[in-house]
């Protein structure tokens, strides 16, 4: 094997033999997408090759102009002497892995994943490959998840409790992916109204024409001044806490739903009365699993604790580096991913 | 321990004084008695000792998971707090969840207590094998109790009000019934909640009444007649209690110190039976108080020789009347009580009431304070009760420069030249959300058998170590002095102190009545 399948250039990860890149972070001719969040999906591509689930939404995200591909889970593409499949990764709706192979060797790039069950996405399918190149936004052991039903019941609970109390419920999430599993976890609890912020609203659109089943959304912005909010759930993107826009709930309690919300100090630091802890990337035991049922040799760590990921698989006898990419993970500053 | 992990939890989450009150009011109605009273310990700040350090918890994780060691300590660089790792790496979500639940003070008497008897391999194998029947919280609250450091952000006062909500009792009767010393046993909570005033304790001091620092313009505060005027010593607060033939002097910090100061004590004798009188100890001679330093060599000594005595003469100087012939007279107003001390007690000093005609006067007898060896007046509304605790209104400390605060000591590391190897670069922190956040650093303003005294306590209660900085047990209140105070983006507390220094170790304080970040913030709008 003389050169590498996938390689990191300045635009992106880039396949020479195959002439595409893997979530360019640069304008080129040809894409591939992982998921439609916006540190992997960005403007100015020629034309953009993504799993057909996630259609809908990268058309939000790069423009109805832009010459977009859906294709089919497992869909085999050929570009020159190389087959390119995309499989599901149970990050968000459409979100994918690709993987690459020339016949002789396979690589997969799993963009952003996780193992949790997740009602909104297809689940995560295990790819065999020779060398995976994986995300670590939680690759620290202190990051487990329980089930996202189990998260779902204390934000019910939650909620219950501001009906009781006749407060509004804020919970900050990300708007694109979170909030709509949020909504799809709670689906199977109860079937009360959600309010949404103008920047959730979209999203949640197009997880329904995707055939997502969601609790109802009625959106903030269309209520009449001086509606009442006592006992509502309210889903709002993290960069509205600390706004004037939360003054209209009257009496409420924030929270906010992120794998951050794990450690305390992280609550704390950012003053939201609850913490619920729900992340769509995989943990500390999903990752490592993930990397052992891919059989893989070699593993490329991108995002978030990249070398603590490497280092471990290092001294399980695994070949590891780390990857330079531009791509965030979920950022413990909420911004959206 | 499941409730009280849930309690914690419901503290911990907001910041609201109400639902702090509710959530310990809903416990300490639901609690079994035995464990109410446990949890009244932990809530009150009070602690157990330290059993093992939060390291040795950290080693035996990995010793009980075969994760690497360099893998904890990325995990802690990323929670901040080793009991909290220590907790998440071992709360894996893939385990089988715990069904044991044993209660809390089974949990604290019949584990944790009886800890310090086993060698430290059965104390590991045991910790081990509890660890399992934790979950979540519980496993943060567990390597806490361990590790002597659990704190959870109430004040005594919110105790007092949670309490007081259960028995639907005056505050003020609660907060007498905590003063002293008492053990966590069963029937604590009865004794607390009945309604039945009567009780047994006879050396009970009253809550002290602690006035407020002056943050407005003294004429803000209308006539100055209706103000008593007197000078702010700078000794140690107490009350000298006489009751059944018995004399306990307690100070503030709710510690018995009668042994150590036999002149007042002495003196109190011939106090009639029934008398609680507040007042302030001072290092005294020819008329005028010496530093404080000079009380301090009478605490610190274990024996009282002639010498010492001699040498550090004390007086009892005092303030106000709570008890008379076994009656709680702090309803009266305070020239009522006054009148009564003066007649009750004339064995010791009042403290001075100054002529305060106008409050022109008043700024002119405070520029003398510096002078006398005082912090400067004190301002007694003449017709004020004497209040539990805290309470602004009535009672106010107008202090003459620098600006003051008590803070907590957080981190030390070594000095250099003549003091290297010894401890004397501090950092310090105050209150903020239930947490220290940094607003100091002071090079020792200490004497060097303090600075020694320190330098060994440092030592052995170190909680962590970066390179040369330890981080220690947040136990000692440090009094500190600083010219100006102003708004900062460059540091975390968002002010920057001015020429902060060491005034004096606190001894009488507890790390829980250090001022909070908001106090200092008010001191912003101050001129100065």
């Amino acid at each position: 094997m003389s050169y590498a399948l996938l390689t990191l250039t300045s635009s992106g990860l880039y396949c020479p033999r195959g002439d595409f890149y893997i979530d360019p972070w640069r304008p080129v001719p040809r894409a591939l997408i992982t998921h439609a969040h916006g540190d992997h999906a960005r403007w100015g591509m020629g034309s953009y090759t993504t799993a057909q689930a996630g259609v809908g939404l990268l058309r939000r995200r790069v423009g109805e102009t832009a010459d977009i591909t859906g294709v089919a889970p497992g869909e085999e593409l050929r570009f020159g002497e190389l087959t390119v499949s995309f499989h599901p990764a149970g990050h968000v709706l459409g979100s994918s892995q690709i993987r690459v192979s020339d016949g002789r060797e396979v690589w997969v790039c799993s963009g952003d994943y996780k193992r949790g069950e997740d009602p909104t996405c297809a689940p995560f399918e295990v790819v065999p490959c020779d060398v995976f190149i994986t995300e670590a936004t939680f690759a620290l052991p202190i990051y487990s998840w329980a089930p996202g039903e189990v998260t779902a019941r204390e934000i019910l609970a939650w909620w219950d409790e501001g009906v009781r109390r006749d407060h509004a419920c804020v919970l900050f999430c990300y708007a694109l992916g979170k909030a709509q599993r949020i909504l799809g976890e709670l689906a199977r609890l109860t079937d009360r109204p959600v309010y949404v912020h103008g920047a959730i609203a979209p999203s949640v659109e197009v997880y329904r024409e995707t055939g997502v089943h969601l609790l109802p959304t009625l959106k903030v912005a269309e209520t009449t001044k001086g509606t009442s909010f006592a006992g509502q759930l309210i889903l709002a993107p993290s960069s509205a806490y600390g706004s004037t826009w939360l003054r209209r709930f009257g009496d409420y309690e924030t929270a906010f739903a992120s794998g951050w919300m794990r450690v305390r100090g992280n609550r704390r630091r950012r003053g939201y009365d609850r913490g619920f802890v729900l992340s769509d990337h995989a943990d500390w035991h999903g990752l490592l699993t993930t990397i052992a049922d891919t059989g893989a040799r070699k593993v490329l760590a991108t995002h978030g604790f990249k070398e603590t990921l490497a280092r471990v698989c290092r001294e399980s006898g695994l070949e590891a580096e780390v990857l330079a990419t531009e791509f965030n993970g979920e950022t413990d500053e909420g911004e959206e991913t | 321990m499941k409730d009280f992990a849930a309690l914690y939890d419901r503290l911990d989450r907001t910041t609201s004084t109400n639902a702090k009150v509710e959530a310990m009011a809903d416990y300490f109605t639901a609690a079994a008695p035995a464990d109410a009273a446990w949890a009244l310990f932990f809530l009150t700040g009070r602690r157990l000792t330290r059993l093992m350090s939060v390291r040795q918890l950290a080693r035996w994780v990995h010793d009980a998971t075969g994760m690497p060691e360099w893998l904890v300590d990325e995990s802690y660089a990323n929670v901040g707090d080793l009991a909290e790792t220590v907790a998440l790496l071992l709360d894996d979500q893939t385990r089988g969840r715990p069904t044991a639940s044993l209660p809390l003070h089974r949990w604290v008497t019949e584990r944790i207590l009886t800890l310090g008897k086993l060698s430290p391999e059965l104390q590991q194998e045991a910790v081990v094998r509890w660890w399992r029947e934790l979950d979540g919280r519980e496993l943060f609250l567990f390597n806490k109790l361990l590790t002597g450091a659990l704190r959870v952000g109430v004040s005594q006062t919110l105790v007092t009000r949670a309490l007081a909500k259960v028995a639907g009792l005056p505050q003020a009767a609660i907060a007498h019934r905590l003063m002293g010393t008492w053990e966590p046993t069963p029937d604590l909570l009865k004794r607390l909640l009945d309604a039945d005033a009567s009780d047994g304790d006879r050396s009970r001091p009253y809550p002290f009444y602690l006035a407020s620092p002056l943050d407005v313009a003294a004429d803000a505060l209308g006539e100055a007649g209706a103000w008593q005027a007197e000078w702010k010593w700078d000794g140690i607060r107490a009350q000298l209690v006489k009751r059944g033939g018995d004399v306990h002097l307690w100070s503030r910090g709710e510690e018995l110190v009668t042994d150590r100061f036999p002149e007042i004590t002495g003196k109190a004798a011939a106090l009639p039976d029934g008398t609680v009188i507040d007042g302030e100890i001072l290092a005294f001679r020819d008329g005028r108080p010496l530093p404080f330093a000079m009380l301090q060599q009478r605490i610190g000594r274990k024996k009282l020789t002639a010498a010492v005595l001699a040498n550090a003469p004390v007086v009892f100087m005092t303030y106000d009347l709570l008890e008379e012939n076994g009656v709680d007279v702090r309803e009266l107003p305070l020239i009522t009580r006054r009148a009564l001390l003066e007649k009750v007690a004339p064995m010791f000093p009042a403290s001075e009431v100054l002529g305060s005609a106008t409050w022109a006067e008043l700024g002119e007898r405070r520029g003398e304070a510096r002078e006398l060896g005082v912090e400067g007046l004190m301002l007694k509304r003449k017709t004020s009760p004497y209040r539990a605790g805290r309470r602004r209104g009535d009672w106010w400390k107008w202090k003459i420069d620098p600006f003051s605060v008590d803070a907590v000591l957080t981190y030390a590391q070594p000095g250099s030249g003549r003091r290297s190897g010894l401890h004397t670069d501090y950092t310090f922190g105050v209150w903020e959300g239930g947490e220290l956040t940094t607003i100091a650093k002071a090079y020792s303003g200490l004497g060097d058998a303090e600075i020694a005294a320190l330098d060994r306590w440092i030592r052995a209660h170190t909680t962590e170590k970066f390179g040369p900085v330890r981080a220690v047990e947040p136990v000692h209140v440090f009094e500190l002095h600083f010219e100006a105070i102003q708004l900062s983006g460059r540091h975390k507390a968002g002010l920057a102190l001015r020429f902060p220094r060491i005034a004096r170790w606190r001894t009488d304080k507890k790390a829980a009545e250090a001022d909070t970040l908001d106090s200092l913030r008010k001191l912003l709008e101050t001129p100065g």
